[in-house]
């Protein structure tokens, strides 16, 4: 049997990974993919959790991250598409029309 | 540990506005699919619809709803009217901003309305689960509504950062959940309470990291500094009818997790974390301030200014009494009128080709729309904080209730970042009634903005000479202070 601090290295490293890529890359995909990899630390934060705590609601509220992450990921690259079509780039560097 | 799930028709009664709002976001996609051609039929519906919504809101009664997690009370219910009284606005803003930018999309309608479906879910959640679940249905819409216009490359920028900062600000929160909910053992924020209370939080760090990593991930959603760097480029690139819901309505309802997963939850360990909200409100109020001094556009000068007032309304949550939530609740209630306001101004200077956004397009405006000048004049006094304007009102008694629970220092900044911010107000009056005009402005007025002006002229003076029936009512949130 694993022990649950395992899961909660491995979870809190995925955070740590995306969020120092979240951080550093200047690829709008990839932020995005960083921060799909931050949300999955989230859950498998929950569900070893739940799992060691023998309640359901982690594992529940899972499935539903999940879900929103989906619909994230559909509404994330339909807003990307639609600034590539006019600017023909993905990098947050070149992203410059609005400043003070 | 927390009560069997329910569903029953009792939870459904509770939930009934939110439900209704559903019903009203599908009906308006597919009205707008089967009558293509009719231009007033979404806006009416829509407005009928969120009316209706607020009288389910003010009939419905108090309660406890699905196993615990969905909670009507005087917090909710006040938040709820707050958030419907700003897309009020937005929808008589919308009809005319819209034609000014070409926007004729139907689903803008449909999203607005979902969108404060999710704000609704937020302020009646009692459980981390729907806290989450609303905050990404009010964001999902969001990130849509500002995109909406594809072929606009300001707002499809505006749209790619607020998304990438609302989803890592998600992810961020939702980290901070788990945590919280691997050392409490439940994700109901009573329960989360009543684990936490008998404990000594600062030895445990795990705990605090789940509580500040939760607090960092609302701060983006409000736009509080350090989180705030979004805000101006947003608000900007927006639509400027959604610039002005996104400054009011998304606002309250975050606030209204804050307030509830803050001081419902995490009151126990009060003194652990507002010494982080004392330097996130002092840093948010210096930042809102300071910076709005240089800029040039009325949109982002309007978003620096949201900031400042954000770190205000924080003082109350700092306060961490049931005198500071209620200034709070008070305090952007009376923001959403004398913002949605000067929003109001804005939509109706600019004209098809024309954004007339910048500070210099109000040069001169007194002479030529003496009108609109003065309803300028009194939103600004307002959001100045000078008496007799609401604006006064909330502004003080934020102020009191800091005094009262021994935040001297942080109220003394705050005083005289509000002195700072009279520069930038003022200035705009300077510009209107100082100046000479820069060119002739002809403003053709819409109904619905004329409304809106109108609507907002009465809240800002009728709240700002009489208050005492919103205080009474912000006073009884009642979520249980010890």
């Amino acid at each position: 049997m694993v022990p649950l601090s395992w899961y909660l290295l491995l979870a809190a490293a995925l955070f740590a990974i995306g969020l120092y890529g979240f951080l550093t890359r200047r690829n709008m995909i990839v932020m995005f993919l960083c921060i799909e990899l931050m949300l999955n630390g989230a859950n498998l934060n929950l569900v070893a959790l739940s799992h060691y705590l023998q309640d359901l609601r982690g594992q529940i509220f899972t499935f539903f991250v999940i879900a929103v992450a989906a619909a994230e990921a559909a509404i994330g690259l339909g807003i990307m598409l639609a600034l590539f079509r006019n600017r023909r780039s993905v990098y947050s560097d070149s992203i410059t029309s609005l400043k003070e | 540990m927390a009560e069997p799930f329910v569903f029953d028709v009792a939870s459904l009664a509770l939930a009934a506005p939110e439900c209704f709002l559903v019903a009203l976001g599908v009906l308006l996609v597919c009205a707008e699919f089967l009558f293509p051609g009719q231009r007033l039929l979404l806006p009416a519906l829509t407005m009928t619809g969120i009316l209706t919504t607020l009288g389910l809101v003010l009939a419905g009664s108090a309660g406890i709803g699905f196993g615990g997690m969905f909670q009507v009370d005087g917090l909710a219910r006040f938040f709820k009217v707050v958030c419907l009284v700003g897309t009020v606005f937005t929808v008589l803003l919308s009809q005319r901003n819209r034609q000014v930018e070409g926007m004729r999309h139907g689903e803008y309608y449909s999203l607005l309305i979902f969108a404060v479906t999710g704000m609704l879910v937020m302020a009646s959640a009692a459980d981390l689960i729907v806290v989450y679940l609303g905050l990404e249905l009010m964001s999902l819409s969001i990130y849509c509504l500002v995109g909406l216009l594809k072929h606009d490359l300001r707002a499809n920028e505006a749209a790619m950062k607020y998304f990438i900062m609302g989803a890592f600000a998600s992810a961020v929160l939702l980290y901070g959940i788990s945590l919280v909910y691997g050392l409490a053992g439940t994700t109901n924020l009573a329960a989360v309470s009543a684990q936490i209370a008998g404990r000594d939080a600062a030895s445990e760090p795990l705990l605090l990291a789940g509580i500040g990593l939760l607090l960092v991930g609302l701060c983006f959603k409000v736009g509080a500094a350090p989180f705030h760097q979004w805000t101006p480029d947003v608000y900007e690139g927006a639509p400027t009818a959604i610039t002005a819901f996104m400054s009011v309505a998304p606002k309250a309802a975050s606030f209204a997790v804050l307030a509830r997963v803050m001081l419902a939850g995490f009151l126990p360990i009060h003194e652990v974390w507002a010494v982080l909200v004392a330097g996130i409100a002092l840093l948010t109020m210096t930042v809102g301030n300071v910076i709005a001094l240089s800029q040039t556009s009325i949109k982002r000068m309007l978003a620096y200014s949201s900031i400042a007032h954000v770190g205000y309304a924080l003082l109350g949550v700092l306060a961490g009494t049931e005198e500071g939530l209620s200034a709070t609740m008070n305090y952007l209630f009376i923001y959403a009128f004398m913002n949605m306001g000067a929003f109001a101004v804005v939509i109706l200077l600019a004209e098809k080709g024309q954004r007339r956004e910048s500070l210099d397009d109000y040069r001169g405006l007194a002479a030529s729309n003496p009108m609109l000048a003065a309803l300028m004049l009194l939103f600004m006094f307002s959001l100045t904080g000078i008496p007799p304007t609401a604006g006064f009102i909330g502004k003080f008694s934020l102020l009191m209730a800091a005094v009262h629970a021994g935040y001297t220092g942080v109220v003394v900044a705050a005083v005289m970042l509000s002195a700072v911010s009279a520069y930038f107000y003022l200035r705009v009056v300077r510009y209107m009634y100082m100046d000479a005009p820069a060119g002739g402005k002809d403003v053709g007025l819409s109904a619905g903005v004329a409304v809106a002006l109108g609507l907002a002229m009465v809240g800002v003076i009728g709240l700002g000479v009489a208050p005492s029936a919103l205080v009474s009512l912000a006073s009884q949130a009642g979520i249980g202070f010890p």
